[in-house]
């Protein structure tokens, strides 16, 4: 698959000194939902604010199917629909005419019949004559779509699309986005919910203090995710693992003093106990168990940690 | 050029101005009444002419400079602060769009905005006053610069302002001073000689003064210099938003 958006290096210095962005490196492909999962304050919006041109970049390099977002700016933009992450809308204005400019500013030739199906599709050409002001904020964030849609992006950034929306709504705008990958759009969205991730992306990429920590198919991610590993410390000092215990595929921990067994904690049976049975019966006496997350449980672990309290505070 | 950028910026501005086009017609036409009633009855009374105009004719271009001048700051200054101060502002910066398009746009229509209210001015005047031009190119030309100058300015000011107070501190405290002092209701020569030379360091005297020899073919300044003026000032304000185009200063982090 050919990338769409390649993101290399990208570092963003704000003007008060703060770096919000530390060396992204991203390629996106073509036709898939990404999502870009990391909490407050990692950096998401600074990146698509940055891909977008809305910040300057202070270093790397970014392009969008191809063209330069500096120097073929106009090519580059011309393909990005961006839906920001506040409801950033004119009270007054209304829902046509909003819509409207979106296409024009975009240098798209008027096409009413484009924008009557685009807000049909988002469940708004019933309000389409009202003022934003009149809408909820649901509504309000299928506007922004909408005027995103309007002129045809074929990447389109969705900037926490779900933030302060209820449960109801939420799976509203996941179905949302499944269309428009449907429909061969290439969707980033951020958010600081896993679950969120889970549901919509393909891949999935972690990002965090300015850095992307890693790009995982989810299917993939969602796999490790669930692993664990249990360390079962011996008083013996084992050269091998015994054969009685083959079926549980085991690793020989440091210096031969234990045995590590991977396991999947949403499986239905861990088989711990299964294992720690055996591992008796097999004539060895435990001297201590310890779990532990892997690696990556870790850091969504963090992650999950990072984004609770602002959540609490919303 | 991104043509149709401009005129989508340009229609959805003017959208905002028709949809309250009586008050945007209707205030002009009171106030220019209301100007007629305090200069030309009361003041007019008492100062029967100045250099040959009777006083009602005299004020009518240094009221439509007055006005345009205002306007066109104004509305430029609003159109380009309330997207900054709204958030909508994104979806210029993100759209395919170089900064002259959007100078263009905006400007563009707080210019037009400006000079519908210039003519209905003129108009509202012709019922109260017998007006003649004597030099009606001149007169449009003029007026067409001065909306589209002071509407820069504007445009230049809504960039800079962080706050409501700031977007209304220069018309307030340069602006609205230099126009009143700009010999919008009277001429410079029924000055004392000392203050006479004072004014000379207005600009908008300069705009006033061409505006009104378009009118009536005398001008308290020599007409070139009027045009220097303004030619002058629309150079300065298009060099500062190439600036601003250039950095990005105040638009983009
Ligand atoms: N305009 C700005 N000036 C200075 N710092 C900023 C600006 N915008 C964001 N930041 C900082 O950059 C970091 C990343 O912010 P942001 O990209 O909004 O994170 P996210 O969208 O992941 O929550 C934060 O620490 C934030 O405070
Ligand atoms: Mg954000």
């Amino acid at each position: 698959m050919t990338s769409i958006l390649s993101i290399k290096d990208l570092r963003k210095t704000y003007d008060g000194g703060f770096e919000a962005l530390r060396g992204a490196t991203l390629d996106i492909r073509e036709g898939e939902i990404l999502a870009l999962l990391g909490p407050n304050g990692a950096g998401k919006t600074t990146l698509i604010s940055t891909v977008c041109g809305i910040t300057k970049l202070t270093s790397g390099t970014v392009t969008v199917g191809g063209f330069d977002i500096q120097s073929e700016y106009r090519a580059a933009r011309g393909l990005i629909g961006l839906v920001p992450q506040e409801l950033t809308l004119e009270p007054f204005e209304t829902v046509f005419n909003t819509v409207r400019l979106s296409r024009g500013l975009f240098g798209k030739r008027r096409n009413d019949a484009l924008l009557e199906e685009v807000l049909k599709k988002l469940s708004l050409w019933d309000k389409r004559n009202a003022q934003i002001r009149e809408l909820s904020g649901g509504m309000k964030r299928r506007v922004l779509i909408a005027k995103a849609l309007s002129h045809e992006p074929r990447v389109l950034f969705l900037d926490e699309p779900t933030a302060g929306v209820d449960v109801e709504l939420r799976k509203d705008m996941w179905e949302v986005v499944a269309d428009l990958r449907d429909s061969g759009v290439t969707v980033i969205l951020t958010t600081h919910y896993i679950e969120e991730a889970e549901a919509m992306a393909d891949r999935i990429a972690v990002i965090a203090k300015g850095e992307i920590l890693l790009v995982e198919d989810k299917d993939h991610l969602m796999q490790q995710m669930g692993q664990k590993e249990l360390e079962v410390q011996l008083t013996d000092t084992l050269a091998a693992v015994p054969e009685a215990l083959d079926s549980y595929d085991l690793r020989l921990g440091e210096g031969g003093k234990s045995l590590i067994y991977t396991y999947d904690t949403r499986a239905e049976r861990t088989g711990i106990t299964a294992l720690l049975n055996d591992v008796a019966a097999a004539g060895l006496t435990l001297a201590d168990v310890q779990t532990r997350q892997s690696s990556l449980e870790d850091i969504f672990v963090t992650l999950v940690n990072d984004a609770r309290p602002q959540e609490a505070a919303q | 050029m991104n043509w149709t950028a401009i005129a989508a910026i340009y229609r959805y501005e003017m959208a905002r101005f028709f949809r309250t086009l009586a008050q945007s017609f209707l205030s002009p036409v009171i106030s220019t009444s209301l100007y007629f009633v305090v200069f030309g009855a009361a003041i007019g009374s008492r100062i029967q002419e100045v250099e040959g105009v009777p006083y009602g004719a005299f004020i009518v271009p240094g009221l439509i400079m007055l006005t345009v001048m205002t306007q066109g700051m104004t509305n430029a200054s609003f159109g380009i602060y309330f997207p900054k101060f709204m958030g909508t502002i994104y979806e210029i910066l993100s759209a395919p769009v170089n900064f002259l398009e959007i100078v263009i746009g905006y400007v563009g229509a707080a210019a037009t905005k400006a000079l519908f209210i210039g003519v209905v001015i003129l108009a509202t005047s012709a019922l109260f006053v017998d007006l003649t031009i004597a030099h009606p190119l001149a007169m449009v030309l003029f007026l067409v610069l001065t909306c589209v100058s002071f509407a820069l300015m504007g445009f230049i000011i809504g960039i800079w302002a962080r706050s409501f107070e700031q977007l209304q501190l220069i018309p307030l405290l340069v602006v609205t001073p230099l126009v009143f002092l700009g010999g919008s209701f009277y001429s410079i020569s029924m000055l004392p000689p000392f203050w006479q030379t004072v004014t000379l360091f207005n600009p908008v005297v300069y705009l006033i003064s061409g505006f009104r020899w378009a009118f009536f073919d005398q001008a308290d300044v020599p007409v070139g210099l009027s045009l220097l003026a303004i030619a002058g000032f629309t150079a300065l304000c298009l060099a500062i938003v190439g600036w601003i185009f250039r950095t990005g200063w105040r638009l983009r982090d």
